[in-house]
């Protein structure tokens, strides 16, 4: 029978205290260095969250925005492309005639229901106008009820991509029945 | 005259006893949460403002408090009535009382008075806090029983299991203590840590003359605050523990007396094992280093050192046992009770009679 130190508890829950209070000390030397003005970076890996950001990828699916003309009025000819290849069946389509004969449809209501939509982007691939990205950076919208998830037409129009740092240039959409 | 003089300094050394437990108790939520967080390359809570001032985070514990106010305090109906409320009250109890026979600091002597400083003096002070310990399991069994929950009961049996293999364990090696020193009361014990060994190089604290058992005294009293690594009794992946049914201050009286009880068990070792409030080489006078030089200081200099050195080390104690608890996985249960029976206890005897046969061996010389 070998001796197996390891089954000797004792010596193991030291080296475990020895790695967790080497952590601690070390980290605690650079809270304190931080503290002082010595060092750039504290103890932790910690990003403040809504003070401190993170830099988006350029390729993050985040809010919708429906593309204008140059009249401000949508891109999209309510081709029902992305309603159809939406896998949530999260896009709602009304079409009308556009007054324009070159154009042969508007939109007359175009919602997404936020709510059901899983961010897959296939409604931007979907896209024969490339009337609809998700290049907007905005992440954090939220509602206290469902009908506060459905997105209409004008709020996604209203939209702006963001820019190049990646931060959204437009507000945070808020919902008509959110209060502030 | 002197009885209100007696019953103001009376008063006075339950009210630092108190306040120097509850609020250390209060802030160890604090620490817990820091601690942990440096620990793991976090920063922790840092939230809680007050006028925009953050302070580390302390205000946290002052948040939970007005939360936990504000909580409903919900009763399961079938529960009993009357346990049910008073289980929180037995556990906070007897933790809180459980540090008054643990000595602060030496007799304090002013305007023609001595003054001890413990908020009781009391000759058995050492039965007196086991006895304490372990009645605070109590409140956690009726909180299992109350309940009517199948989970709270499993995991108030399983306090009970524990208390009783921590207890006998550490009744068992503080016994090595005792004969060492030759008393029950705290402050004797104390005070004997006071002498020196290897030429008066050498602090005679517990530690040193009994280092097997300061193992098997601090594993087990960590079992008995019930905290990580021998959290069966809560086990939240588990069976949640035995304040399932517990919701706002109720359930907070249950997390202050496990703190409460990491604030007991450090001022313990801190008196039994690490010299309570001794300073090394510092003597009722003044400083005497081994090699003849000498400090006198006056005599309220060496009280303030002596009980800022038991905070201290107190301090010192509860930052190892949070080290601990942070850093160790949970036993299992019969891992904790196997530990309990066939590891700590026969240790414990082993430490016993070795000791007594080395006492032997010394006073024969």
């Amino acid at each position: 029978m070998t001796l197996d130190l390891r089954r000797f508890y004792l010596l193991e829950v030291f080296s475990g205290l020895a790695l967790t209070a080497a952590h601690f000390f070390r980290n605690m030397g650079r809270h304190v260095a931080f503290a002082v003005g010595a060092s750039r970076t504290g103890g932790a890996v910690t990003i403040q969250y809504p003070e401190e950001r993170r830099p988006y990828s350029p390729r993050l699916r985040s809010l919708h925005r429906l593309v204008r003309r140059e009249d401000g009025s949508p891109r999209c000819v309510a081709c029902m492309m992305c309603e159809t290849v939406c896998p949530a069946h999260c896009i709602y389509i009304i079409a009308d005639e556009h007054p324009n004969p070159e154009i042969e449809k508007v939109p007359r209501r175009f919602d997404i229901d936020l709510g059901k939509c899983v961010f897959c982007g296939y409604c931007v691939e979907a896209c024969p106008e490339d009337a609809i990205r998700m290049d907007t950076g905005i992440l954090e919208f939220s509602s206290y009820s469902r009908g506060g998830m459905i997105y209409s037409k004008e709020m996604l129009l209203s939209l702006e991509a963001a820019g190049a740092d990646g931060r959204p240039r437009s507000p945070i959409p808020v919902p008509a029945d959110r209060k502030a | 005259m002197s009885v209100v003089a007696d019953l103001g300094i009376a008063f006075g050394r339950v009210a630092f006893v108190m306040l120097f437990v509850l609020n250390l108790g209060g802030l160890l939520t604090w620490v817990e949460r820091k601690q942990s967080a440096i620990m793991q390359d976090r920063i922790g809570a840092n939230r809680a403002s007050i006028f925009g001032f953050r302070v580390l985070g302390l205000f946290h514990p002052l948040a939970d408090a007005i939360k936990m106010l504000a909580k409903e305090d919900f009763r399961p109906a079938r529960a009993d009535r009357f346990l049910f409320g008073f289980a929180p009250f037995v556990s906070v109890f007897f933790a809180l009382v459980a540090f008054a026979s643990i000595p602060f600091g030496d007799t304090l002597r002013v305007a023609g008075r001595e003054i001890p400083l413990q908020a009781v003096t009391l000759d058995v002070g050492i039965l007196y806090l086991f006895a304490m310990l372990s009645l605070g399991v109590y409140g956690v069994m009726m909180a299992g029983w109350s309940s009517a929950n199948n989970f709270a009961l499993l995991g108030g049996q399983r306090a009970a299991a524990l208390m009783i293999s921590a207890e006998i364990a550490i009744g068992a090696s503080i016994m090595g203590v005792i004969m060492i020193y030759g008393s029950l009361n705290m402050q004797d014990i104390v005070r004997g840590q006071g002498r020196s060994f290897l030429g008066g190089w050498l602090p005679a604290w517990g530690i040193v003359t009994q280092p097997l058992a300061f193992v098997l005294f601090l594993t087990a009293g960590i079992a008995a605050t019930k905290r990580i690594p021998f959290d069966t009794p809560e086990g939240e992946s588990e069976i949640i523990g035995y304040f399932v049914e517990y919701s706002g201050m109720k359930f907070g009286m249950f997390a202050m007396a496990d703190f409460l009880e990491t604030v007991v068990i450090a001022g313990m070792t801190t008196s039994l094992f690490l010299g309570g409030w001794q300073v090394p080489y510092l003597g009722p006078e003044g400083f005497h280093l081994p090699w003849g030089w000498a400090w006198s200081l006056p005599h309220l200099v060496i009280v303030l050192l002596q009980v800022g050195a038991f905070v201290v080390k107190v301090c010192g104690m509860i930052f190892f046992m949070m080290l601990i608890r942070w850093t160790l996985p949970r036993f299992r249960y019969d891992q904790a009770m196997r530990l309990g029976w066939l590891g700590l206890f026969p240790l414990s005897i082993a430490n016993i009679v070795l000791t007594g046969f080395l006492l032997l061996l010394w006073d024969a010389r």
